[in-house]
């Protein structure tokens, strides 16, 4: 019996028309993985394009009270991420911040010209929208987005599928946004996603999701893909996992984002200014105590989630937080925070496994290279 | 063949038994990465982890299902963990088991009985 707490997708009769094996994630019920298995669904990604149902994840709209700059700096003063200088038709990667510089969530916000469109994880959304509603007050109207479905269509062959029911999809480039029409519905779409291969996010209202996920599927390039491969995926492109790699006690420098924090935010007029900033700037400047790394095990056993990492002496230096075996590297691939003299690419560890400890390379992120679309 | 209710089915050959996990089992593990065998000529008793398989997201044991000793494990598997979902009561057997008695085995279920569990 299905738990009458977890709530259900839009879409959640297609999945279970497909063969979906649906297990609770985040308060709903989730497909897992379809009848090909999280293996193939993994490798068919990275070589044709897998469709993914992302609908648990939170869509929010900030209307400016007043004017988009006045809310791009009130936006700005959560995160230590460049607002401002977001032009119109673009996405970013933003994170909020709490005063002892830890990660509340990440998110992508795009900049659409007359409000700014949010996406948040599912499990931090509640908190996220009230987050947003106090720190906003003055400046932006917070609208929680109910009834649309998100759909992410990943991988090589994405770009073709699409075009070919969208042909203006085409011309968009990595992290560009618009909303074309498709059957007369306005879809919001952006060039962008979570598995390292170039893709779509596309949010779209509930009632017309299932008709857009069908043509989608009706082309042979496109698998329907579980949460399985979509955490594998994400893993061997290096990305995090809120919740897993990243938590609030965890800087954004810790957790080697300091890609995320624009240059406009660490000096100048607008440095500064975000929760956390006296840790955040002070680590960017120094160094933090200990950094997320990319790790390799020697053996064919994984490092999972909470594997305790030890130097060759037997100190204790680290800890895994997302391990597993990466289809496409065909091998184990982990990811974990160690200290920062124990992070340079190459030092070897060992991880403790089911009371052994077994070799592990301090290695380079991604294990599997993006072929995003820039 | 007998089956434990921890889905592993076991054979007879000779004097020894043969040990392997169901089809059931196979589908519910998915896509099995790594295996992890006993030493042999190891002694083991009823309920001791003795193999580990990792599936793409989780790792779970397989259990001794009777006190004896290891005497020959499946090498084959270390370099083709993916036997296991392809062929899970044949060529994907784990480890061969000497045991004492052979009507030990008495006490496992049936074919029926298995499939009536997993119904």
């Amino acid at each position: 019996m299905a738990d009458p707490k977890l709530k259900r997708l839009g879409l959640h009769d297609l999945h279970v028309a497909l063969g979906g094996k649906m297990v609770p994630f985040a308060g709903y019920e989730m497909p897992v993985q379809y009848p090909a298995g999280v293996m193939k669904e993994h490798l068919h990604t990275r070589t044709a394009a897998g469709l993914f149902d992302v609908s648990h994840m939170g869509q929010v709209i900030l209307r400016p009270k007043t004017d988009m700059a006045s809310l791009a700096l009130a936006f700005e003063a959560m995160m230590p991420v460049d607002v401002l200088g977001l032009a119109q038709g673009r996405q970013r990667y933003g994170l909020f911040t709490n005063d002892a510089g830890g990660v509340l969530d990440d998110l992508m916000f795009a900049n659409r010209g007359d409000h700014f469109f949010v996406v948040v994880n599912a499990a931090c959304k509640d908190a996220d929208v009230a987050h947003m509603r106090a720190s906003l007050a003055e400046a932006a109207t917070v609208e929680y987005i109910e009834n649309r479905a998100l759909l992410a269509l990943q991988g090589p062959h994405a770009g073709d599928v699409l075009a070919r029911l969208i042909p203006e999809t085409a011309a968009l480039r990595f992290m560009d946004v618009a909303r074309p029409v498709w059957n007369g519905t306005e879809l919001w779409i952006s060039r962008s996603g979570y598995t390292g291969e170039d893709g779509f996010e596309i949010s779209l209202p509930e009632t017309a999701a299932e008709t857009f996920a069908k043509a989608l599927l009706d082309h042979p390039e496109v698998m329907p893909i579980g949460l399985g491969a979509r955490d594998s995926l994400r893993l061997e492109a290096g990305l995090c996992l809120y919740g897993h790699d990243l938590d609030e006690a965890t800087t954004p420098v810790e957790a080697a984002l300091t890609w995320a924090i624009q240059k406009s935010r660490r000096t100048g007029d607008r440095a500064g200014g975000f929760p956390g900033a006296d840790r955040i700037l002070s680590e960017l400047a120094n160094g933090p105590k200990r950094l997320r790394v990319g790790l390799k095990p020697e053996g064919r056993a994984s490092m999972r989630e909470g594997t305790e990492l030890f130097t060759e002496a037997g100190e204790k230096v680290g800890t895994v937080t997302s391990g597993g075996f990466g289809p496409s590297v065909e091998a184990p691939v982990a990811m974990g925070y160690v200290d920062a003299s124990n992070a340079a690419v190459g030092t070897s560890l060992l991880g403790e496994v089911r009371g052994k400890r077994l070799a592990v390379t301090v290695c380079d992120l991604p294990f599997h290279p993006t072929r995003y679309k820039r | 063949m007998k089956y434990t209710e921890d889905h592993e089915w076991l054979r007879v050959e000779g004097d020894l038994v043969v040990v392997g996990i169901t089809e059931h089992a196979a589908t519910q593990l998915g896509d099995v990465v790594f295996v992890e065998l006993p030493e042999t000529e190891t002694m083991v008793a009823s309920g001791d982890e003795v193999v580990v398989i990792e599936s793409v997201k989780a790792a779970s044991d397989i259990l001794a299902p009777v006190d004896g000793e290891i005497v020959e494990v499946n090498a084959k598997l270390v370099d083709a963990p993916g036997l296991v979902n392809d062929d899970p009561l044949g060529a994907a057997w784990f480890f061969k088991i000497k045991v004492d008695d052979l009507s030990v085995l008495d006490q496992f279920m049936d074919e029926d009985e298995y499939n009536d569990l997993i119904a």
